[in-house]
């Protein structure tokens, strides 16, 4: 069975394995050195398992690296880059810090929610977008208000510019 | 060479702490040496037992070094001393930020310490009365947490968490089980599991006295009492040979609950949840209400005096009928010492030496050993300095969860421990080497080992040795364990529970003292219940009275498996607490009178017995427990027995003159302490030195091989009725364990349900598959329900898929 047809729930593929491997070799292998590698794992089994982290994916990256879940479990609900819950295929994060709220991102912000119907830290029941919440400073200033989408940013934001970015997801 | 002088004299700096100049060790953190000096610094995150991560903020003090101040005020909790430091804990700076941190803290903390269980006891109420503002100046909402399902010991309020991660810290520092992270961030932030799995492990309900506040809280004694309208009084864990030190907290002579009483000789200041939840057992539905008489098979409440006449007339009718050789006592081994001597001399007195504690014992080949009680011969904070360690049919985890935490320190300073079991376990930490041998092979094993001891000293083979057969494979599984354990500076050999019920268990204990005297260690037994060291010293055994004079008399395993006419148990449930309960309900059946002294009514007792008479437990009674160490401790009652129970020793006592026996007259407990302690004061650990030879020609097991032991909850009666311990994933239902490769060739799946057998007693539980099990042998635990009456906890047995079973 090709790897791609489904994602893995549970256990670490080989590739995985591999990647991880790669970056347990850039620190000491002590326990603290395994411990800088939780990220980067997390990054690449998030990427793997339809954008969010399921619980005993994350169980097998901890037996990877030889340590308690909950350490894992700290570090993945820590950063707003995880997710542990099923998440949206993309996503979207709206800034609100200074520059953005001072151009506007409120509004940008109940457009969007309005639009989908969710409000922030919540996916479109499709599965098609999740509206992240709580985003800071993305170092956009000049084009606020701003925002990213996966791994883009877009600026100058309008309430038609969200329909034609928003529209356009798969 | 250098560093060996400064750990002699370690190095010293001045410190000054708000104008007193101390000396202090070098590299302490401030509040380390304040703490020790009576200098009070607020907190709330730092233990003294636990990692510094100075995330509360409160300790907050103003540190001036070389007269220069430093910019901000610094936790004192991760600063270390220096010389010349001056240290302000209540400077005007220093307060401020402490208030500043304190009014931050409580933004989110409920108000709600009229409904809270750690109101009265709680720091941060306390610290609040001294740093706190009268009124909030937060006017947003507080913040809500949903609470967590941690089990049926540990309570959770999360809203009121102020996340200072004792609890954490805790279960990845001492428990060794990692089970609580700090989730999410920020304001956010949570202690949880994420995954609703809970917390199990064995010294869980520590992090109910670490909570600095009302988050984490007792479940059983939830809501039933007051700090304030408690009174605390001593005691003793009457649960392991440790005897950890506890505070009992009663209201008008109801215990509401058990905690940990700090002894750094001990138990430190933890206890395990045996110890701190057993004492529900008292206030058990089912405990005995008053003494019962079977008539014509038909049981009837009496009162006491017709209850003892009728247990003294039995016990004389079957010495004058049958002769004293046909009386046989057996006593729990967690009885106190008072009661072990007075149980004993009264069977003496009526002319019989059948008298026995060791009731889980397998083999009694090397009988009662005359130069010393079983114990360990070493100190309990020795064991965590130990360079390597030695487990012989050991799980102390279960056994005694502070002993295994002693241990685990030795593990985590880099020492060597390592375990000869029967099967693997689950341990919470490294072990160094673990090996798993079939339960007939373990004799071998250490053989083998004992040679490999030898070999690596460079010394001769010891002959005695040659008794047992070689296995190359051991051998040389075996060397490398040997070497650690000759390298080491500080070793012990111990041995544990599943050597105490090993049918070649005498084996092991030479075996093992011949180990220990080739290494020139420390030797230790970690021996059953709470009181087996007593019960050597009381006399309760029947190859020696108390005063050391050698005797001969019927062990357990004789009295059982020969039955007797009349039998006396005291604090036994005869279906979980004895060897081989099959044997035992065969005894019980055929025999004229059986008296039992129970704290806890069961039918099983009520089918053996013909007289029970009810003793008071936990809390209900004065008397002393002598841990493996040898270590007496006594304690006194705090509450009246419930029901009609009386104290055992005033009821032995009272048993004595309707016996119209001589020389019981005592008033009080201690008068019988004293006189023991008189005749036994010389008297120390000691290992056995008989020598026994191998089984007979030990055939290649047919069959399989039932090895067990009680499970961790229910080891005695009074933890197996105590409702909340009983409710834990520890005492779940009976399975019976079997190596997967086994599970194939008898055609078992997962979960089935199969009908084991043992001694023709056959009990009905699902299969649980696990490589821990060695082929042809199988777990099933003892004294839970499900298995109660099988026969041996090491002997065979035989396992058939149950009809009609899926």
């Amino acid at each position: 069975m090709s790897e791609s047809a489904a994602p893995l729930e549970a256990g670490l593929s080989e590739a995985e394995c591999k990647a991880i491997d790669q970056w347990l070799s850039r620190f000491p292998a002590t326990p603290q050195g395994k411990r800088s590698a939780i990220i980067p794992s997390l990054h690449i089994i998030q990427h793997n398992s339809g954008g969010w982290l399921p619980p005993a994916r994350l169980d097998a990256v901890a037996q990877y690296l030889d340590m308690a879940p909950a350490r894992v479990y700290e570090v993945a609900t820590f950063y707003g880059m995880f997710e542990v819950k099923p998440a949206g295929r993309h996503k979207v994060s709206i800034c609100t810090n200074i520059s953005c709220m001072l151009r506007g991102s409120d509004d940008i912000v109940a457009y969007a929610e309005k639009k989908l119907g969710i409000s922030l830290g919540e996916s479109t029941p499709d599965g098609r977008i999740m509206l992240k919440r709580e985003e800071e400073c993305l170092a956009a200033c000049s084009g606020a208000p701003m925002m990213q989408v996966d791994e883009t940013y877009h600026t100058d934001l309008t309430p038609e510019k969200i329909d034609q970015i928003l529209d356009e997801l798969e | 060479m250098s560093a060996e002088v400064k750990t002699q004299q370690p190095e010293t700096v001045t410190v000054h702490i708000d104008g007193q100049a101390i000396e202090a060790r070098k590299g302490a953190p401030i509040i380390e040496i304040a703490d020790a000096h009576g200098i009070d610094i607020p907190r709330f995150c730092y233990h003294s037992k636990l990692s510094a991560p100075a995330n509360c903020r409160m300790c907050l003090v103003d540190v001036e070094m070389g007269g220069r101040p430093a910019p901000k005020p610094l936790p004192a909790c991760i600063t270390t001393v220096a010389d010349g430091m001056v240290v302000r804990t209540a400077s005007e700076r220093a307060l401020k930020a402490q208030r500043g941190v304190m009014e931050f803290l409580l933004i989110n903390h409920p108000l709600d310490c009229p409904i809270c269980d750690q109101g009265g006891e709680c720091e941060l109420q306390d610290l609040a009365l001294g740093y706190g503002r009268s009124v909030s100046r937060f006017v947003e909402r507080k913040r809500v947490v949903k609470d967590e399902n941690l089990g049926p010991l540990v309570a959770t309020e999360m809203t009121r968490c102020i996340h200072c991660t004792r609890c954490v810290r805790f279960l990845d520092e001492v428990a060794g089980t990692s089970e609580l992270g700090a989730m999410y961030r920020g304001e956010h932030t949570e202690i949880s599991t994420l995954v609703g799995s809970g917390v199990h492990s064995e010294l869980s309900g520590n992090i109910i006295d670490l909570c600095p506040v009302g988050a984490l809280t007792s479940r059983p004694y939830r809501f039933t009492a007051r700090s304030w309208e408690m009174l605390s009084h001593g005691g003793i864990a009457p649960h392991d040979c440790l005897g950890s030190n506890i505070d009992l907290h009663q209201v008008r002579g109801t215990v509401k609950r058990v905690v940990p009483h700090d002894n750094e000789a001990i138990n430190e200041c933890w206890i395990s949840d045996r110890d701190r939840f057993s004492y529900e057992g008292i206030y058990s539905p089912e405990r005995l209400p008053s003494p019962q008489i079977k008539t014509h098979g038909e049981w009837h409440s009496v009162d006491w005096q017709t209850g003892v006449e009728a247990a003294a007339n039995a016990l004389r009718e079957v010495v004058e009928q049958h002769g004293p050789n046909a009386l046989g006592g057996l006593i729990s081994p967690s009885a106190t010492t008072e009661e072990l001597f007075l149980f004993s001399r009264i069977l003496r007195a009526l002319g019989s030496n059948n008298i026995d504690s060791r009731l889980r014992r397998g083999d009694y080949r090397d009988g009662v050993q005359s130069a010393g009680f079983p114990g360990i011969e070493m100190a309990v904070p020795d064991l965590e300095q130990l360079d390597a360690a030695l487990l012989i049919g050991a799980y102390p985890r279960h056994e005694q969860p502070l002993i295994n935490h002693r241990l685990r320190k030795s593990a985590q300073r880099g020492g060597a421990v390592m375990a000869i079991n029967p099967r693997a376990f689950d341990w919470n930490f490294a072990l160094s080497d673990e090996l798993v041998v079939s339960a007939a092979q373990m004799p071998t094993a250490l053989a083998a080992l004992a040679r490999a001891v030898a070999k690596a000293q460079g010394a001769k083979v010891p002959a005695r040795l040659a008794v047992w057969p070689t296995d190359e494979a051991i051998e040389s599984n075996a060397q490398a364990m040997a070497e650690k354990l000759v390298q080491s500076q500080r070793s012990a050999v111990l041995l544990g529970g599943l050597a105490e019920a090993h049918p070649a268990g005498a084996e092991l204990r030479e075996l093992g003292a011949i180990m220990a005297d080739l290494l020139g260690c420390g030797y230790g037994e970690l021996t059953p219940g709470s009181n087996t060291a007593g019960a050597w010293l009381a006399g309760a055994l029947p190859g020696r009275r108390a005063d050391g004079e050698p005797c001969e008399g019927l062990n357990a395993s004789a009295m059982l498996n020969h039955p007797l006419k009349g039998y006396v148990l005291w604090g036994l449930e005869p279906e979980h607490d004895l060897f081989d309960g099959a044997a035992a309900q065969t005894a019980f059946a055929q025999a004229e009178a059986v008296v039992a002294f129970a704290s806890h009514d069961s039918p099983a007792l009520r089918d053996a017995a013909s007289v029970l008479l009810p003793i008071a437990t936990l809390g209900e009674t004065a008397g002393t427990l002598v841990n493996a160490e040898g270590r007496w401790q006594t304690f006194a009652g705090v509450g009246q027995p419930q029901g009609e129970a009386r104290p055992g020793w005033r009821l032995l006592r009272v048993l004595a003159n309707v016996l119209e026996l001589d020389g019981f007259e005592y008033q009080a407990p201690d008068e019988i302490h004293h006189e023991l302690a008189a005749i036994t004061q010389d008297a120390a650990v000691g290992r056995s030195s008989a020598q026994v030879d191998p089984l007979a020609s030990e055939p290649k097991p047919q069959g399989l091989m039932r090895i067990g032991l009680p499970a961790m909850f229910n080891v005695d009666p009074l933890c197996r009725h105590a409702e909340s311990l009983q409710q834990s994933d520890h005492a779940a239902v009976a399975e019976v364990v079997v190596n997967p490769a086994d599970a194939q060739r008898l055609g078992f799946v997962e979960g089935q349900s199969v009908t084991v057998t043992q001694s023709q007693v056959s009990r009905t539980m699902p299969v649980s598959l696990s490589q821990a099990l060695p082929i042809g042998s199988v777990w099933v635990a003892a004294g839970i329900e499900g298995s109660e009456g099988l026969g041996a906890l090491m002997g065979p047995i035989s396992l058939k898929a149950t009809e009609g079973g899926a």
